[in-house]
């Protein structure tokens, strides 16, 4: 930057270099899943043939993963939405600190909560062996989303108000709840559950050391076929994975936008 | 106990059940650990040289990331931030796509370009250069840190970018002043904070970053493949809890001070 003068064409280069960086691998991905032999390219014609072999293989791993998302979302919305409640409405110390001890698992490394559990609970056979074992894992790291996102809507100050309303009228606090409250951060809590299920897909780091034989998940699978198939079935499980999670990813866009809107 | 905040603590009470048995108890457990096989093993990490050495590998690779991620991360988001196409919206939610991705994913993203059936060496050879590939190296490493991160720091630099106070800069500018001062003066001030909390956040995710180290099955080691090695096929309990004590306290260090110079803005941890 030497020269003043060519920054307005160095600033659009370096955007292009970057989003050449950022989307070819996609694109190549994408393409090679499609294709009927990846050194060949295009000219050996397009087929779906990978990716029936991926759902053959590895289809459980995709249904697996939905179901921990779903039952992801679940936990944390019996668990954190009253927590996050909680949380804005008292002044105690503790309940800061708790607040950010919460918070932890997403500042630490997933490699050592994962290895934390399993010294903890690894002798457990049957808990350790089953799915519940990763959902746990999941719970923990995307907990903290959830109640932060839901906080900061209890937080806001005509919510205070609007409880104040309600039970000066009689209502008993599981209404003022679930009549009042829920109803008011409802953009919130929609917002925290698509992330806690993008968050729980996509989760490698603890799942791969959570997970047995028996009990994979979508990225789980992936790492598996990455190292031991061809470069076109990697390409086809990764365009799977993409299916699952760009709806999901979306729907976060389009509901950003509009809680955007709605709040000026 | 009054009643309002008995209620607030029955309201709380099954989310601090749940976090104590399977995050808090475990964790004591974790630090508890290495203590079993002597004093020495919480300072392994800094008395074996093989360990100190990945350590030192991860540390350096990280902060090289980091500062490339937030050079690159700045100037694409202020780019975008200031320039307006039809197409910029799309760009804008495809750049950022990768923030869901698992790290295995870029790994094998890496793969595509710098592997040995990769693009580049495609391209290489129809240069006649032979097949060059990168992809299991330190330039493969760097290159999948760099696009984790990236999204990260587009995003937060656009965002913040775009509510910059654009008359500061029309009011220097009409000054004379050129527009490399411009930069210095008024964007790299105004971008201070979000490039503190997002160059910890940066930084926290390649100290811990697995899944592509793991993908690349890199020959060059950092600390999170180490400790998982000791783990697996070493079944060196003691040792995995004490790296992960310490590969656990730098990220969480660096998140808590970026905290408290940056303020509320870098909480989005």
């Amino acid at each position: 930057m030497a020269h003043p003068r060519q920054l307005p064409f160095l600033l659009p280069a370096i955007t292009a270099l970057v989003s050449v960086f950022m989307l070819a691998p996609i694109a190549l991905s994408v393409l090679a899943g499609l294709v009927n032999n990846y050194s060949t390219g295009l000219a050996s014609g397009l087929t779906l043939r990978w990716i029936s072999e991926v759902l053959d293989v590895y289809g459980s791993t995709v249904s697996a993963s939905l179901l921990l998302a779903l039952l992801s979302v679940v936990g944390c919305l019996l668990l954190g939405v009253p927590c996050a409640y909680a949380l804005a409405r008292s002044r105690s110390r503790w309940a800061r600190l708790f607040e950010e001890l919460l918070t932890l698992p997403v500042a630490v490394p997933g490699l050592a909560t994962a290895l934390a559990l399993i010294l903890a609970y690894g002798q457990l056979r049957d808990f350790r062996q089953s799915f519940v074992f990763i959902l746990v894992g999941h719970l923990v790291f995307t907990l903290p989303f959830m109640v932060r996102t839901v906080g900061a809507a209890f937080r806001r100050h005509e919510l205070l108000a609007l409880e104040e309303a309600a039970r000066s009228l009689g209502a008993n606090f599981g209404q003022r709840f679930m009549g009042v409250l829920v109803p008011a951060v409802l953009p919130a809590i929609v917002a925290g559950s698509l992330m806690v299920f993008t968050l729980s897909v996509g989760e490698f780091n603890l799942t791969w050391m959570l997970h047995t034989p028996l009990t994979r998940t979508l990225p789980v699978g992936l790492a598996d076929s990455y190292a031991s198939m061809r470069i076109e079935i990697g390409s086809a499980y990764t365009l799977v994975f993409l299916l699952v999670i760009l709806p999901v990813l979306w729907g976060l866009q389009w509901l950003g936008h509009l809680i955007e809107k709605r709040n000026g | 106990m009054t009643s309002p905040s008995r209620l607030l603590g029955a309201c709380a009470a099954p989310a601090v059940a749940f976090f104590a048995a399977f995050w808090l108890l475990p964790v004591v457990r974790l630090f508890a650990l290495p203590a079993d096989k002597g004093w020495a093993t919480y300072f392994a990490v800094l008395t074996d040289s093989r360990y100190l050495h990945s350590l030192l590998n991860t540390l350096g690779l990280s902060l090289v990331v980091t500062l490339a991620t937030l050079l690159l991360g700045g100037l694409v988001g202020i780019t975008l931030a200031r320039s307006r196409f039809a197409a910029k919206p799309l760009l804008l939610s495809l750049l950022t796509l990768p923030l869901s991705f698992p790290g295995v994913i870029i790994g094998f993203f890496i793969i595509l370009l710098g592997g040995r059936q990769g693009l580049v060496a495609d391209l290489t050879e129809w240069l006649g250069l032979g097949r060059t590939t990168f992809a299991y190296g330190l330039t493969g490493l760097f290159l999948g840190y760099l696009y984790f991160s990236l999204p990260r720091a587009i995003a937060t630099y656009t965002a913040a970018a775009s509510t910059m106070d654009g008359q500061l800069e029309e009011a220097a500018r009409s000054l004379g002043a050129s527009r490399w001062r411009v930069a210095k003066d008024v964007w790299i001030p105004e971008l201070t904070q979000t490039t503190i909390a997002c160059g910890a956040i940066v930084f926290a995710t390649s100290m811990g970053a697995f899944g592509t180290a793991f993908t690349l099955a890199s020959k060059f080691e950092v600390l999170p493949i180490t400790l998982y090695n000791e783990f697996t096929n070493y079944a060196n309990f003691a040792l995995a809890a004490s790296l992960s004590i310490t590969l656990g306290i730098i990220t969480w260090l660096s998140l808590f001070l970026a905290r408290h110079a940056a303020g509320p803005a870098a909480a989005g941890a």
